[in-house]
């Protein structure tokens, strides 16, 4: 990450998925083409380049006002954080990686679940915090994930969930793992209940996520360029001792072996998530 | 099994059995209170080792459980049942061997039982991938519960896989999307299923066969999110620190009932069951029996309702002080 480029907390934070305001003055600098831009530029443009078009990472309050109609995001299970199952100690303990993210991100955990309008349609939806332990699942993303489905039953509206995440956070073993399952099964739910859920890749989406619901869409949509995949490239590099061919476990990758059904651009992804849901039938007149 | 191959741990008690056929040898022919006192020596040996075994470190669990030896799926499903009918394929690409699967009969009752299969040999391990699937496994898997189900059969998982196979083809054709829909299929299966970790329990290739009404595991099995090594070479960037790391994941057996996803242990022969394969076997059968004779009592909608709640229960969470909730 460049040097000049602003701290996150700096950010104003909107909670109702309104505009975002950037001070002025500071630079972003492309990490494709090198080209520098005001940052300013750059978040009004929802992070992607003005150039060359790539997608930047970006920050979940910046996604969920970008997605979410302005005025109508209701956060829910705000107050769910993790605890430390295993007493977990690598080079840190578990409980200050958790407190430390915190700090650093300004959430709980690494995913924000809530309910809203999208383009016009109530929608209820997830967004993972990829700035929170690289938006690793434990118990806490695991539940708030199972709910985000579980709500969209309750409320007979479609589920939306926005996945960025290296896989299950090793820290709670196996309850992590089992996180999978629980997601999986609430999934199962609203698609026998014939509700709409939708999954959008973003960069990255790997292991234990991509293997559960971010690939039980009843629709997936990626974002150019996202790193999708079960295994992670290095482990795959080191099992099969060979160089990766060029391109490999990206989205376009993905889309050539029919493992998504569109990569959408971030600029487009709003009301191209809208026409999807109702060509479904969501917020069409019954 | 005389060429059983002896870890470090495993060779106290390996010479003194010796030391105890020996001396049986020794006094072959010998009064009855000699033999009472080889009787009782005997005893004694299996106290000793029934004691050692139960305080194995997870490390020395893990190297029980990967044991070169071990009893696999299909040598389980050689001792338990009868009639077993191999079925192959996932119709839409290949055969994969690192997953078996098929129909049998345990103690008469119609079952589908499959499970992971590694080699015992370099050339069955090139065969069977090491008992690492691709997405081609979890899609047979997947067929076969559909069979299942159609016919009203049980499903039997056993679980004994490093995990899902990491290769390129694998991710062509959709790990991730064969991993997952195996879940979700699961989780919705009309029929009574359990799934048992009869060695290695790793990771998502695991779990793809392990959405079920309950979870056993073998006394020195292990189940883990990531394996020891992946974990410390993670997190501790250095794979040496995989001992360590095997004792944090908390991935025994013990570990895995006291946090509530395991639902019973099943003991192995005394030493581990690549020393004692039929009494493991016959415990494991009289196990799965009980555990289906109990969910034959449940309805379809029952059976899908207590799988939701068991793995609707599992995770750890806390409440934040309400000034903390908002970022
Ligand atoms: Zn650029």
């Amino acid at each position: 990450m460049a040097w000049w480029r602003r701290k996150k907390e700096a950010l104003e934070r909107p909670e109702s998925g309104g505009k975002i305001s950037v001070p002025p003055g500071l630079w972003t600098k492309c990490d494709s083409c090198g080209e520098i831009t005001y940052t300013e530029e750059l978040v009004q443009n929802l992070r992607v380049c003005p150039v060359c078009g790539h997608h930047h990472v970006m920050p979940t309050s910046e996604r969920i006002a970008a997605m979410i109609d302005e005025g109508t995001w209701v956060e829910h299970d705000v107050d769910l954080t993790s605890g430390d199952p295993l007493g977990f100690t690598d080079s840190k303990r578990y409980v200050d990686r958790i407190t430390a993210a915190q700090k650093k991100s300004g959430r709980l955990d690494a995913f924000v679940s809530g309910t809203g309008k999208l383009d016009g349609i109530d929608v209820s939806a997830g967004f993972f915090a990829f700035e929170f332990m690289g938006g690793s699942m434990g118990s806490v993303v695991g539940e708030k994930c199972t709910r985000v489905f579980e709500r969209a039953l309750e409320k007979q509206c479609p589920a939306l969930v926005f996945s960025a995440s290296g896989g299950a956070r090793m820290q709670e073993g196996i309850l992590s793992l089992m996180q999978m399952a629980k997601t999986s099964a609430a999934r199962a739910k609203l698609r026998e209940a014939g509700l709409p859920y939708i999954s959008v890749l973003l960069h990255p989406t790997t292991g234990g996520v991509a293997a559960s619901f971010a690939f039980l869409g009843d629709l997936i949509v990626a974002e150019p360029k996202a790193l999708i995949g079960f295994a992670g490239p290095r482990v795959i590099q080191q099992t099969i001792g060979q160089e990766l061919p060029e391109g490999f476990q990206r989205s376009e990758f993905l889309i050539d072996h029919g493992m998504v059904d569109r990569i959408v651009s971030r600029l487009e992804l709003r009301e191209h998530l809208g026409q999807l849901l109702r060509l479904l039938g969501s917020g069409e007149a019954a | 099994m005389n060429e059983t191959r002896v870890l470090d741990f495993e060779r106290p008690i390996v010479e003194l059995e010796g030391k105890i056929r020996e001396l049986k040898g020794l006094l072959a022919g010998g009064s009855e209170d000699m033999a009472k006192e080889i009787a009782r020596l005997e005893a004694k040996a299996s106290e000793l080792q029934r004691e050692h075994y139960a305080q194995l470190s997870p490390w020395e669990q893990l190297q029980l459980a990967k044991h070169p030896d071990r009893p696999y799926t299909l040598d389980y499903i050689g001792e338990m049942t009868t009639d077993f009918v191999e079925l192959r394929g996932d119709r839409a690409y290949r055969d994969d061997p690192a997953i078996v699967g098929g129909l049998c009969r345990l103690r008469g009752r119609r079952v589908l039982i499959m499970g992971h299969q590694k080699g015992r040999n370099t050339k069955e391990n090139v065969f069977r991938n090491f008992g690492m699937a691709r997405p081609e496994g979890y899609r047979k898997a997947q067929r076969l519960m559909k069979l299942a189900e159609q016919f009203g059969l049980p499903v039997l998982c056993l679980i004994d896989t490093a995990g899902a196979y990491p290769g390129i083809g694998a991710e062509e054709r959709g790990q991730a999307e064969a991993i997952a829909a195996s879940l979700e299929l699961m989780a919705a299966l009309k029929v009574p299923t359990i799934s048992v970790v009869i060695g290695e329990g790793g990771s998502g290739g695991a779990l793809a066969i392990g959405v079920t009404n309950r979870i056993l595991m073998l006394e020195h099995s292990v189940y883990s999110v990531i394996s020891p090594r992946g974990c410390a070479s993670i997190l501790w960037k250095n794979a040496e620190a995989e001992q360590t790391a095997a004792e944090q994941l908390r991935m025994t057996a013990e570990d895995l009932l006291n946090l509530g996803v395991c639902d019973g242990i099943v003991r192995e022969a005394i030493g581990g069951a690549h020393r004692g394969l039929t009494v493991t076997a016959a415990a494991l059968e009289q196990a799965l029996s009980d555990h289906l004779d109990q969910l034959a009592k449940l309805s379809t909608e029952e059976l899908v309702a207590d799988r939701y709640a068991k793995f609707r229960a599992i995770g750890h969470i806390e409440q934040a002080a309400a000034e903390a909730s908002e970022g």
